[in-house]
C-alpha cells in the first residue's frame, strides 16, 4: 500500500461538493453523492473520511458512519483496483451463475470479499443487477458484463491491471 | 399483439439524444400539455387507467390528486429509478434507451401537480444508465425545455433495495439510510424534506406523453378494463428468449413465454413462474392462462409488481430457488422493524439447513406459521412481498422440500 494520502478535497471538489448540496432544499441530500465522491478521491470511505465528510455538511460523524454502514456500494477498508460483483439473485442462478462465481474464485485465488495480495480486485458476490435477460452477469467496476461463460470470464479478467 | 408505445424508439440508433426523440414526435405532448389546466391533465392520466408500474399498481392520476391544492410550498416530483426487483431490467432501458420520454413525462407531471423539482433516484449500480441519462438531462437544459420553471436533479443511491420502497427512497434521499416510513403521513401530503412529493416509477412516467398526445381512451382501449396501456415485461430464467416484451395489460403469461420468450428452454418443460418480480408468489405451470394485469394476477394470489417474469423448467429445484431469494430478503431487510429483521433472517437459515438435508419436516410448517403471522405486522411491504415466495414456494411444492427433509 502507498502512503496514507492526506484526507482533503481540492478547491475543485469542495466547490462541487457545495454545488450538489445547493440541489437539495437540505444540504444533507448531497450525502450520498458526496460519498461517492469521497470514495473516488480517498479510494475507500475510512472513519477518517468519514469523520471529514462530516464536517461539510455539519453532521455528528456517528450520522455519517450509520449511512456509510447501511448501503452496500461504500467501502470502509481498502479494495482492490478492480472490484468484481457476480450477480447470485434468481434469474442468474437459474443460468449457472454458482458455476461463475466458482471459477472467478479459481482464476483469483480469493474467496468472497477478499482482494487479490496484488491488490488487483476486489470480488464481491451480490443480489440482483437487474440485467436478468443477459445472464450470468456480472458488474466489474462501472460497466456490466454480460452472458458469461468460464471462457468470457477468463478474458475479462485477464484484462485486468 | 398490441401496439408498441413505450419501447416505439428503442431501434433507432439515436434514441437516447433529444434529436432522435424529437424526430419521432417528442416533446410535442409537452408542448399540448402546457396549453393544458394542471387539473385536466391529471383528470386525463385518470381516466387513462393508467396503474403505477413499478410495483403497487396504484392508479397513478388519484395518486397525483393527492397532493394539497392549497399547499403554498414547494411540491417534488421524484421518480423512483431504484430498479432492483430480482427478475426486472426493465427501467434500465428506459433510462438507457429513451431518456427523454421520462424527462417529458416528468415535465408534464409537474404541470399537473405544480411542482418545480424533480429528483430522480437511480440506483447505485446503473452507472451507464445513470450517464446516459444525466447527458440527457444536460441536453434538456441547454435546449430550454428544463430550468425555466422546472429543474431536475439526478440522484445515485448505493446500494440497497429497501430504498426502491417510495419512503426508503425519500429517506436516502434526505441523505439517510434508507429506512421506510410510517404512513401516513402519505408522500403526497408530507414526503421528501418535508413537503408534498409524488413519487412514480420510470415507466409510469413514460406512459404519461403518449396519453397527452393521444388521448386517455385510446391508451385505456389498449388493456384491461382496470388497467390501461401497455407495459414492459422482463422475461427471464429459463427460456429461449429472454428479453424486455411489451406488450398490453391484458396478455397472458402463457403469450409472454411462449409467444414473445419463445417458450420454455432447457427441459421444455414449463415447472413453474414468477409472474411479477421476485417477491411475487410463484405460479404453477397450470396456472399461466392468467392476464397480466393488476387485478388479474390478485385473483390468482400473486401479484405483477414490476413484471419481472423467471421462468422455471421441470430440471429447476424449488427448494434452491427459494433458498437463493430467502438470502436476498435476509440481506436486504433494513432491520428497522422486528418481524422482517428476525424472519428473513431465521428463514433464510431454514432454508439453508432444509437444502442441506438437515432439515425436519416441521421446519415447513414452521416456515409457514411464522410467514403468516408476519404479515401486515411491519412499517412496510418489503416483508409481505417476502412471504409471497416463502409461502407459495412451501405450499405449491411441498413434496420437493420433504423430499429433503429427514422424517
Amino acid at each position: 500500500m502507498t502512503a496514507t494520502r492526506t484526507i482533503v478535497f481540492s478547491p475543485d471538489q469542495l466547490a462541487e461538493v457545495r454545488r450538489l448540496q445547493g440541489l437539495y432544499p437540505d444540504k444533507r441530500g448531497a450525502l450520498l453523492p458526496v460519498l461517492h465522491m469521497a470514495q473516488d478521491a480517498f479510494d475507500y470511505v475510512s472513519l477518517e473520511v468519514q469523520e471529514y465528510v462530516a464536517g461539510l455538511f455539519d453532521m455528528a460523524p456517528s450520522h455519517v458512519h450509520e449511512v456509510v454502514t447501511f448501503y452496500t456500494l461504500y467501502f470502509q477498508q481498502p479494495k482492490g483496483r478492480h472490484v468484481v460483483a457476480v450477480c447470485h439473485n434468481l434469474s442468474c442462478y437459474l443460468a449457472g451463475s454458482r458455476e461463475i462465481l466458482a471459477h472467478v474464485k479459481q482464476r483469483l485465488g480469493i474467496g468472497v470479499g477478499e482482494t487479490t495480495d496484488d491488490g488487483r480486485v476486489t470480488l464481491q458476490s451480490v443480489e440482483c443487477l437487474c440485467a436478468c435477460e443477459a445472464a450470468p452477469m456480472m458488474q466489474v467496476d462501472d460497466r456490466y458484463e454480460l452472458n458469461l461463460t468460464p471462457e468470457k470470464v477468463d478474458r475479462i479478467l485477464g484484462e485486468l491491471r | 399483439m398490441a401496439e408498441i408505445v413505450l419501447m416505439r424508439n428503442f431501434g433507432r440508433q439515436d434514441s437516447h439524444t433529444l434529436a432522435g426523440y424529437r424526430a419521432t414526435g417528442g416533446y410535442t405532448a409537452w408542448e399540448k400539455a402546457k396549453g393544458m389546466e394542471p387539473a385536466a391533465i391529471t383528470e386525463e392520466v385518470k381516466k387513462s387507467n393508467l396503474r403505477g408500474l413499478g410495483g403497487a399498481g396504484f392508479p397513478t392520476g388519484m395518486k397525483w390528486s393527492f397532493v394539497p391544492k392549497t399547499h403554498t410550498g414547494p411540491v417534488y416530483l421524484v421518480i423512483n429509478a431504484d430498479e432492483g426487483e430480482p427478475g426486472t431490467f426493465k427501467d434500465r432501458y428506459l433510462l438507457e434507451r429513451d431518456p427523454h420520454a421520462l424527462i417529458e413525462g416528468m415535465l408534464i407531471t409537474a404541470r399537473a401537480i405544480r411542482s418545480a423539482k424533480g429528483f430522480v433516484y437511480i440506483r447505485g449500480e446503473y452507472v451507464q444508465p445513470w450517464r446516459i441519462f444525466s447527458g440527457a438531462v444536460k441536453d434538456a437544459y441547454d435546449a430550454g425545455l428544463l430550468g425555466n420553471g422546472f429543474d431536475i436533479v439526478v440522484h445515485r443511491g448505493a446500494g440497497a433495495y429497501i430504498c426502491g420502497e417510495e419512503t426508503g427512497l425519500l429517506s436516502s434521499l434526505e441523505g439517510k439510510k434508507g429506512w421506510p416510513k410510517i404512513k401516513p403521513p402519505f408522500p403526497a401530503i408530507k414526503g421528501a424534506f418535508g413537503e408534498p412529493t409524488v413519487v412514480n416509477n420510470v415507466e409510469t412516467i413514460a406512459c404519461v406523453p403518449p396519453i397527452i398526445n393521444r388521448g386517455a381512451e385510446w391508451f385505456a382501449g389498449l388493456g384491461t378494463k382496470t388497467q390501461g396501456g401497455t407495459r414492459m415485461y422482463s422475461v427471464s430464467g429459463r427460456v429461449t428468449k429472454p428479453g424486455v416484451y411489451e406488450d398490453s395489460c391484458a396478455v397472458t403469461l402463457r403469450q409472454l413465454i411462449h409467444d414473445h420468450a419463445g417458450g420454455v428452454s432447457h427441459t421444455g418443460k414449463l415447472k413453474a413462474v414468477v409472474p411479477g418480480g421476485g417477491s411475487a408468489a410463484i405460479l404453477t405451470a397450470d396456472e399461466i392462462d392468467v392476464a397480466m394485469d393488476v387485478d388479474g394476477l390478485k385473483a390468482k394470489g400473486s401479484m405483477i409488481g414490476s413484471a419481472g417474469v423467471v421462468v422455471m423448467d421441470e430440471s429447476v429445484s424449488i427448494p434452491e430457488a427459494l433458498l437463493v431469494l430467502a438470502r436476498f430478503y435476509a440481506h436486504e431487510s433494513c432491520g428497522q422493524c422486528t418481524p422482517c429483521r428476525e424472519s428473513t433472517g431465521w428463514i433464510y437459515k431454514m432454508v439453508h439447513r432444509i437444502v442441506d438435508g438437515h432439515g425436519r419436516k416441521d421446519d415447513l410448517d414452521t416456515i409457514l406459521d411464522v410467514a403468516k403471522r408476519g404479515g401486515g405486522t411491519t412499517i412496510c411491504a418489503f416483508y409481505d412481498g417476502a412471504i409471497g415466495p416463502y409461502i407459495s414456494y412451501i405450499e405449491k411444492f411441498r413434496g420437493e422440500f420433504e423430499a429433503l427433509c429427514r422424517s
